[in-house]
């Protein structure tokens, strides 16, 4: 890829980007305008509560948004080139081959039907000018680098002959064999036994850093995000409402729904992310309030926060939504 | 896998074992054959041969265990209305119904498999709604009533096809067939579409259902994330997975259009088991009935352990669990 315009240009640069539903009741806006880039091998972790639009910003960049769903506002740029604007067929190009994605559960992401290895071998094929003998041979290879023993043996085996942590490794191999650059991990762990969470998760940490692949990581849990990213952006009601790096955020965070969200940090591996400092439940779509989304659950609203929405103000490697800091100097 | 075999056969002696029973009871209470096989002026000792003949003299067990071990033998006993053997009757009349039942199951499939794809393909097409409205239609109208149109348009307007009959067949060893000869063959497409019209219509909407089911599956969502082309994702992951419940039905289906095939039998008098049938119970011909009833049962029951085999055959999940 010639993305030779300038050394640390991002990798992924989504700029305002809003996805409406249309439904009969009109259209419905689950993600406003966010905005946020992606340093070439970067770990962005991205939290928020169900409902916030963490999937959807994923579904988004990786071009499989669908039917009542769509983008109404903003631009995707993947190495420096716009892909929102892509045909399907150019998109489903770069799907796999410089995207990759990982979905929650392990159970069900494998094709029952086929072999571990005829799904590898189809992937490989698909991206890369391999004959069947050769692609096997890199399937092999691919099961090996996940941890997977006895690959040779195993590659002829169905999903159901590998337990939940070897499918997701599995998984991962399936995401990574043709090299993205970029992947999209929505909750990779949360269908996963607490005791092998922790063991995938550096896996797929050590693969990406290996390969210098940046990752989207979405999680409910903090401590996975302070454990494995470098950046952290905090979703609200489909806005990224605050955006930086982890020590900062997770030490000194700024917007008061991050501050919520830090005084709730479950241990490692727990999956619920509980918010008992904030009272209240994030507003649905159809009844958003006025202003800041967040005013009516915030411990710190003002007059302001019920009129206008807060813009994004840069601060150190991120930016924050909220007006408490609209006059904070950078 | 071969305890699973064994289960599967014994389930399906008792299942014969029971409609033997039903089958042997009609004997019991439906009149005395005796009656309507004899003229009303025969005398007792002509009465009383014909009653040893058909073994009729005998203890009710004796005579159940004798209909069993002649059954499994292939024996029926003696056709009231003809006088001949009911096996022989019957084996003369299996090969039409089975073919007329395999050409309908065909069309069915070649038609409804390939529409039902397409409907969950694009489910908000234009030719898909179509599609799904003529599918209504076809359940709704009685199936005797598209036959009487099928002969109407195809027979009397346009007189393309015959309207009853096999046409002519050839022999082969005690098989009968009409496939190998043109009339054979044009007079089989009438009552094929016939009965399979109603297949068509039910494999369609199944195969959607199914279809639309697998597409919103997580596997396909990864299959698609990973790239894969559509042809690959559709035809490759989603349709696999979606003729695997399909397989069952069409099973099940398949005994089912054995019994429809009395409706189209009768409307187009094809030589099939179901027309003897219909002339059997007419004329209460008990030994016929029964043998028919044995014969359904025992084409439904084998059909659903072909099915259960192609399950371990298609399905990796069953085939090392058991
Ligand atoms: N097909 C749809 N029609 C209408 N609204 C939808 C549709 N799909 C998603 N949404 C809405 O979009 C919003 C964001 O959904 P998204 O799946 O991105 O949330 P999330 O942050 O990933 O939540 P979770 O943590 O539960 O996975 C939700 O409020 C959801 O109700
Ligand atoms: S803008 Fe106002 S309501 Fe929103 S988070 Fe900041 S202080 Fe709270
Ligand atoms: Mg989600």
């Amino acid at each position: 890829m010639n993305t030779t315009t300038f050394p640390n240009s991002p990798l992924l640069s989504v700029r305002d980007l809003s996805i409406c539903f249309d439904t009969r009741h009109g259209p419905l806006r689950a993600v406003d305008g966010i905005t946020f880039d992606l340093a070439p091998g970067e770990i962005l972790g991205m939290v928020g509560e169900s409902g916030a639009g963490k999937s959807l910003t994923g579904t988004a960049i990786t071009g499989l948004l669908e039917r009542p769903g769509r983008i109404d506002r903003g631009e995707i740029l993947f190495e420096g080139k716009r892909i929102d604007t892509l045909s399907a067929e150019e998109m489903r190009r770069l799907r796999g081959r410089r995207i990759g994605a990982i979905f929650q559960d392990p159970l069900t992401s494998l094709n029952p039907l086929m072999t571990v290895g005829q799904q590898l071998v189809q992937t490989i094929r698909t991206h890369l000018s391999l004959g069947k003998e050769a692609a096997r041979k890199r399937a092999i290879e691919c099961l090996a680098e996940v941890g997977i023993p006895a690959p040779e043996a195993r590659i002829d085996q169905y999903p159901h002959q590998f337990s939940g942590g070897m499918r997701q490794r599995v998984v991962i191999a399936l995401a990574l064999c043709a090299e993205p650059s970029l992947v999209i991990a929505d909750e990779p762990t949360t269908a996963l036994d607490v005791s092998i969470q922790a063991q995938i998760l550096d896996l797929l940490k050590k693969m990406c850093r290996e390969r210098g692949a940046a990752v989207i990581l979405v999680t409910h849990d903090m401590g996975v995000i302070a454990e494995t990213a470098d950046r952290v952006a905090v979703m609200y009601s489909g806005r990224v409402v605050e955006i930086g790096p982890v020590e900062k955020v997770v030490r000194d965070p700024r917007h008061p729904y991050t501050k919520g969200l830090m005084q709730s940090i479950p241990r490692v591996g727990s999956n619920a992310l509980r918010l008992t400092q904030i009272d209240g439940a994030m507003p649905r779509l159809t009844d958003l309030p006025s202003g800041c989304a967040f005013h009516p659950r915030c411990p710190r609203a003002f007059a302001e926060c019920k009129r206008t929405k807060p813009a994004a103000l840069p601060v150190e490697g991120g930016h924050v939504a909220c007006h408490l800091y609209q006059e904070e100097p950078v | 896998m071969i305890a699973f075999i064994l289960k599967r056969l014994i389930q399906s002696v008792i299942v014969m074992l029971a409609v033997a029973l039903i089958a042997f009871s009609m004997f019991r209470f439906i009149g005395d054959p005796v009656n309507s096989m004899l003229p009303e002026n025969a005398s007792a000792e002509d009465r009383q041969e014909l009653r040893e003949q058909l073994g009729l003299d005998q203890p009710v067990t004796v005579q159940f265990t004798r209909f069993v071990t002649g059954a499994v033998q292939g024996e029926f006993g003696i056709s009231y209305r003809n006088k001949r053997a009911v096996a022989e009757m019957i084996a003369e009349r299996l090969p039409a119904t089975l073919e007329l039942v395999l050409a309908a199951a065909v069309f069915a499939l070649l038609l409804g498999v390939p529409m039902g794809i397409y409907a969950a393909l694009h489910p908000k097409g234009v030719l898909s709604n179509m599609l799904n409205v003529i599918s209504l239609i076809g359940i709704s109208v009685p199936t005797f009533v598209t036959g009487i149109l099928l002969i109407l348009v195809f027979s009397v307007w346009l007189n393309w096809l015959p309207s009853f009959g096999r046409g002519e067949t050839v022999q082969i060893g005690w098989w009968r067939t009409g496939f190998l000869t043109v009339s054979g063959l044009k007079s089989l497409i009438l009552p094929a579409v016939m009965l399979g019209l109603f297949q068509v219509t039910l494999i369609m909407r199944l195969v959607r259902a199914e279809m639309m089911e697998v597409l919103r599956s997580d596997f396909v969502r990864f299959a698609r994330a990973r790239g894969l082309t559509n042809r690959a994702v559709n035809f490759g992951h989603a349709l696999g997975n979606t003729l695997m419940p399909v397989i069952t039905i069409v099973g099940l289906q398949l005994g089912a259009m054995i019994a429809f095939a009395i409706i189209t039998e009768t409307v187009f008098q094809w030589p099939g088991m179901g027309l003897l049938f219909i002339q059997a119970v007419s004329f209460g011909d008990i030994p016929v009935m029964s043998a028919y009833l044995v014969m359904v049962a025992l084409v439904f029951v084998a059909i659903n352990m072909i099915v259960d085999l192609l399950y371990f055959a298609i399905d990796p999940r069953l085939s090392v669990r058991a």
